[in-house]
């Protein structure tokens, strides 16, 4: 266990570090949701009603753009060699990068996203809802990120094949995320029946995860 | 054989299906030919498989037939 | 000769020369029997003679999800027995699988069209058959964007049977969730709901066209063993360059 402790500060701390690309998915983040309101017009009712579907939608794309940082460095400087080889098993080294990866990446989103919905002219039950779907779903997307991560880890190339290999997987969490978020506003459905699934869908995540990046890196460098 | 209002949506989804069908098979066939083409250029070339001529020089006397 | 020997390219190439001409005519069979069927069967009171659009667009949804099956189990037999044809049959399934879903989207569009009233609609089923076309894609560009064949072969297996989730989602997913798309009326426990005369040709079709998916597919791993076979070549033209 100590290992795995040592490995999840050293990648909080390189990712904190100027360069370590920690804060720049808010950023982004932020200004897909600026962006949203010039290309909609200033329709304060039509704002409200998407506003959780924009929250959700620029954190998905935050998070997809983060993603190569998750394992990318690791494979140049040879340390994702390492830690296939080293004495923790494979899956867990992951899954706790991945986990250092969504306090640094996603976290941050989360936090963001209440002063965004000011923006999008969301009221305080709707704020609330939106927060409560991303603290719970960008996890999954965080580790369902992983997967395509890993396998395409070896690939020189690689570049937009990432998002299009997660982007499938990953419109379940995004359509129980807002339905969420919206049950909470509109109803008819009650909140807790779309929030359950996405709980459920971040479980399985942080279990499927893991064990299929393994995989894929086990697969990638024989 | 009378399709009734709406015909034109029938022979449509008819003739989509048909299209993509034929445009895949025509590429599965097309694929084949060319590669067929291809290992028939490398072995004119006197490149074969090791397994290949392991075959040839077992049998000398008879004709070596192509392996597909 | 056993099932063990089909595991070897060469005799799998003998093997499915001599089949392939039999699986094509009795492919085109079952097709102008399907055909005929048909085209003799009866309107619907309700949807009158659009029904004859879901000859073509049930079929084509059951082996969108028959492909991905086909591709987990390849998967399977890639990661967990090293069968060598395991990565070839996985590979040669995807466009064929890819082709179907498209070919269901389509028709399914066009028969809501007149039906339901508009082209699209995104209630449960046609959103994940949806997403299992965009898996599709995915998995077919992981092929090429990976350069050694085995290492491709791998990752695709993963990404397969991770995907291969969404199957049973498309299959219940319209009992699931009752918003526009039909319920279940074929697969289920009490038996087909559906009236013989309708019935017949259905399967009629769905028969053809899983003789035309199986017959592409041992075309298609035949192009793959062909291609493996050309790959080595230039590996060896490669490697004994200067004195040639």
């Amino acid at each position: 266990m100590n290992g795995l402790g040592a490995l999840f500060l050293r990648d909080i701390r390189i990712a904190i570090r100027i360069g370590g690309g920690a804060m720049i998915g808010v950023l982004f983040f932020m200004s897909v949701v600026t962006l949203m309101p010039f290309a909609i017009g200033p329709d304060l009712a039509l704002l409200t009603r998407i506003g959780p579907a924009i929250l959700w939608l620029g954190a998905l794309l935050a998070s997809l753009l983060a993603l190569d940082r998750l394992l990318a460095a690791d494979q140049e400087d040879g340390s994702l060699d390492l830690l296939t080889m080293g004495p923790a098993p494979l899956e867990l080294s992951v899954g706790v990068k991945a986990l250092a990866h969504w306090l640094t990446t996603a976290l941050p989103l989360v936090i963001a996203s209440p002063v965004l919905a000011l923006f999008l002219n969301l009221d305080l039950l709707a704020t609330a809802a939106v927060t409560a779907t991303l603290l719970v779903g960008t996890p999954a997307l965080t580790f369902i990120g992983l997967i395509g991560a890993a396998l395409t880890v070896t690939l020189r190339r690689g570049g937009l094949l990432l998002p299009v290999l997660i982007l499938p997987l990953a419109i379940p969490v995004l359509i129980f995320g807002v339905a969420a978020s919206n049950a909470a506003v509109v109803g008819p459905v009650t909140f807790g029946t779309p929030f359950t699934i996405l709980c459920a869908l971040t479980l399985m995540s942080l279990v499927v995860g893991p064990f299929a990046a393994a995989a894929a890196l086990r697969a990638g460098q024989e | 054989m009378d399709l009734g209002p709406h015909a034109a949506f029938i022979i449509a989804a008819y003739s989509a299906s048909a299209l993509i069908l034929a445009l895949l098979i025509g590429w599965i066939a097309i694929e084949n030919r060319s590669l067929k083409r291809t290992l028939a250029d490398f072995e004119a070339r006197g490149i074969t498989r090791r397994s290949d001529e392991r075959k040839a020089t077992l049998r000398k006397a008879e004709p070596r037939q192509s392996p597909a | 000769m056993a099932l063990i020997d089909l595991a070897n390219p060469t005799r799998f190439l003998s093997l499915s020369g001599r089949a392939l001409p039999w699986l094509a005519a009795a492919t085109a069979l079952a097709f102008a029997y399907g055909f005929w069927l048909t085209a003799g069967a009866p309107d619907d009171y309700q949807q009158g003679a659009t029904v004859k659009i879901m000859f073509i667009h049930v079929p084509s949804a059951w082996l969108a999800m028959f492909g991905w099956m086909v591709m987990s189990i390849a998967a399977l037999g890639t990661l967990v027995w090293r069968h060598p044809l395991a990565d070839m049959a996985a590979k040669a399934a995807a466009p064929i699988g890819a082709t179907f879903t498209l070919i269901c989207l389509i028709t399914g569009s066009l028969w809501g069209r007149p039906m339901w009233g508009t082209y699209w609609v995104w209630d449960a089923r046609l959103t994940s058959v949806f997403v299992l076309f965009l898996m599709y894609l995915g998995v077919i560009a992981l092929w090429r964007t990976v350069d050694d064949p085995t290492r491709a072969g791998r990752a695709a297996a993963i990404l397969t049977l991770v995907g291969a989730i969404n199957i049973p989602i498309i299959k219940f997913s319209v009992d699931w969730w009752n918003t526009l798309h039909q319920p279940a009326s074929v697969v289920k426990m009490s038996g087909p709901a559906i009236h013989p005369t309708i019935l017949l040709p259905l399967l009629a079709m769905a028969a053809a066209f899983t003789l035309l998916f199986i017959t592409l597919h041992v075309a298609a791993m035949r192009n793959e063993i062909l291609k493996r076979r050309v790959r080595s070549m230039h590996m060896m033209q490669a490697e004994a360059a200067p004195g040639r």
